[in-house]
């Protein structure tokens, strides 16, 4: 398969399909750092997190649509505003849902697979009915369009460039919150040993609401990025739901450095097969990896030795 | 080894009441068309019967039946195909002989998998043979990892997608995104006209009938007692000396191979095989199928096929944007409120009520409560 391509080439070619794959890095990251804290943490299955990613895409091409419209000179940056509205919309929702919905089934994880495979129906029919079936692109700021040309064959597109250093950002913020803020040691707390930490004065069903709020909100934040490189739909999350949840299994479920790495790792496998093979096939040969890796060692790359 | 009588007295009557309405109140009530349309539905209620097994007894929630469900189907689609495309009916084209859509794609020759399906009985074998083998090998390598719960779900969801994924993507091997379509005879009988559907329909009752007193007997030997011990405290089965996987193994397969059944069938009735039927959300809905008839219960399964499909039918005829509303909805309300689905409801508030009207006494309900316990998990 190198058979037709010279050495020079082939970097460029590793170079750029490489770049594709950190783009494809980012967008697992930002939607498996949501899932990594809701599945990880809490053990619920939330298969509605693709729609609350949707969520985010939506505010973001709404409030694109609105400062257009009203703002034109908050143009070059309404996308902070949107991100920070798409946090904030998804956040509330996820914090409803776990009211409503999550806090009755932390004994049942499998059921909470199903109750929200059920809400993610919904979701989908809602964002239907509410903004068609068509799928939507924003318009991206000046600044953000076009490449930077690195060498004579290797481009290197700037929206990208931008999604991958808010990824960067958005990890470090969660890394922070989680393991060195005071909330974070409660939500890890609550995971180790609930009842203990209840008995300490920790308010566990507040901590289950805004860990679950959490993990949604970065999932809009994910959303929100995911704008920048592509066009969304109403059934655009569900593409990405088996792939975030194998990230996350992949990584190790508990482990946040162990979704990083397997996001990375399964996203460069993605991307430079793509070039040449299909991309179905180079999907399915991913995939299958991945599966055959989970049944040598099930408990994924980087498990956290926590005593049962 | 088996309990003294085989149904209890509700059983019973239950098994009788599905029995007399799927022999004889639907058929001669139904138009054919409709008829055709109850034997889709019950295709899944084959895969519902596995899942009680599988999910409900043995605590294992698989997220991939739509794999063995196209596996069965694809098997029988497969054979029909080849029958279909024999060379007087293919002579237009490049390579006559060939299914239509390898000649659309180039391919000159048949795939050496495509071969055994020239064969009636090696096709019958192959829809057994070819699900329960794959769910044997997956089963094997989870289980005796004891990989088990969630991870096995999302493992068996990343398995359709990869199927789906690799069936539409190998376009000349397998008819791509639009399945393996045109199918007219069966061993030389034609399949699609009115008099077949009906034969049809009475072939898949008594096989979904076959399938339930297997399960039936699954369920009151030894083996069932074992998944539910499994399902409620692995630990224990497992330092009494049993050895769990090969326990979870079997549920699999049995699993699997009631599924592909289901698939045949549908493959004969509906007269076509897709991806759309193998991939992570026909799976999951066959899932809601079985929860919201109940998890707990054979019979429940069949009902919750029936009624939910019926509902999927009339509401997205007349309804199309509601109809993923109320599906969600009865989700989320079967799990929360109503974890055992409709035959929980059914043993919770009607049961005692029509026991109470006929005076009858309360014992023979309770002899396999053991299994009507707390959900798997």
């Amino acid at each position: 398969m190198f058979g037709d391509y010279s050495l020079g080439d082939l970097g460029a070619i590793f170079a750029m399909q490489g770049f594709a794959g950190l783009i494809l890095f980012s967008v697992y990251v930002l939607m498996a750092l949501g899932l990594a804290i809701i599945f990880g943490q809490m053990g619920v299955i939330n298969m509605a997190h693709g729609e609350f990613m949707i969520l985010g895409a939506y505010v973001t091409w709404m409030t694109s649509n609105a400062v257009q419209q009203f703002a034109p000179w908050l143009f070059p940056g309404y996308f902070f505003i949107a991100m920070t509205l798409a946090f904030i919309a998804s956040g509330a929702l996820g914090m409803l849902v776990e009211w409503a919905m999550i806090r009755h089934l932390y004994k049942r994880p499998l059921d909470t697979l199903l109750a929200t495979w059920g809400l993610s129906l919904i979701l989908q029919q809602a964002y239907r009915s509410v903004f068609g079936a068509r799928e939507v692109g924003v318009e991206l700021p000046e600044w953000m369009m076009g490449s930077w040309q690195a060498t004579d064959s290797i481009q290197i597109p700037i929206n990208g460039m931008f999604v991958m250093a808010l990824t960067i950002l958005i990890t470090i913020a969660v890394a922070y919150v989680l393991f060195w803020s005071s909330w974070g040691k409660q939500v890890r707390a609550v995971v180790q040993n609930r009842v203990m930490a209840g008995a300490v004065g920790i308010n566990t069903e507040k901590v289950d609401r805004y860990t679950f709020g959490l993990g949604c909100g970065i999932a809009g934040v994910a959303g929100s990025a995911f704008t920048m490189i592509g066009s969304t739909g109403p059934t655009a999350g569900q593409l990405y739901i088996v792939d975030t949840f194998l990230v996350v299994v992949f990584g190790g479920a508990a482990s946040l450095f162990g979704t990083i790495a397997s996001a990375f790792s399964i996203s460069q496998t993605q991307s430079t097969l793509e070039f040449f093979l299909s991309g179905s096939m180079a999907k399915v040969i991913t995939l299958l990896t991945i599966v055959a890796i989970l049944m040598v060692r099930p408990q994924g790359l980087f498990a956290l030795k926590v005593r049962k | 080894m088996i309990n003294a009588r085989f149904f209890n007295r509700s059983e019973l009557i239950g098994f009788l009441a599905l029995a007399v309405l799927l022999f004889v109140i639907l058929p001669l009530s139904l138009d054919i068309f409709r008829l055709n349309l109850v034997a889709k539905y019950l295709t899944y209620a084959f895969v519902g019967i596995g899942l009680v097994i599988c999910w409900g007894y043995g605590g294992i929630l698989s997220l991939g039946q739509g794999v063995f469900f196209g596996l069965g189907g694809y098997c029988m689609a497969m054979y029909l195909k080849l029958e279909a495309s024999s060379v007087e009916n293919t002579k237009i084209q490049s390579t006559p002989g060939i299914p239509d859509f390898m000649d659309w794609n180039q391919l000159t020759a048949l795939p050496f998998f495509w071969k055994p399906f020239h064969s009636f009985p090696l096709t019958l074998v192959a829809i057994l043979l070819v699900p329960g083998i794959f769910a044997l090998i997956i089963g094997a390598a989870m289980f005796k990892r004891r990989v088990g719960g969630v991870y096995f779900a999302i493992i068996t969801q990343a398995i359709a997608a990869i199927l789906t994924i690799l069936i539409i993507g190998q376009q000349g091997y397998t008819g791509g995104v639009n399945g393996i379509t045109d199918l007219r005879t069966l061993h030389g009988w034609d399949i699609r006209t009115d008099h077949a559907k009906f034969i049809l329909y009475f072939v898949e009752v008594v096989l979904l009938f076959a399938c339930i007193i297997a399960a039936q007997f699954i369920r009151l030997t030894k083996l069932g007692r074992i998944l539910v011990a499994m399902r409620e405290q692995e630990d224990r089965v497992r330092f009494s000396g049993y050895s769990v996987a090969n326990f979870k193994i079997f549920a699999f397969c049995a699993a699997a191979i009631f599924a592909a059944i289901g698939g045949a069938m549908f493959t004969l009735e509906v007269g076509f095989m897709s991806p759309s039927f193998v991939g992570i959300v026909p799976s999951i809905e066959m899932v809601i199928y079985t929860a919201v008839g109940g998890r707990m219960s054979i019979f429940g399964a069949v009902w919750g096929s029936l009624l939910v499909n019926f509902a999927k039918t009339s509401l997205s005829e007349s309804f199309p944007q509601l109809w993923l509303f109320g599906l969600g909805a009865l989700f989320i309300a079967v799990v929360l409120a109503f974890p055992n689905g409709l035959s929980g409801i059914w043993a919770d508030y009607v049961q005692p009520r029509v026991d109470r009207l006929f005076g009858s006494r309360k014992s023979g309900w309770n002899d396999n409560s053991v299994a009507d316990g707390a959900p798997a998990e």
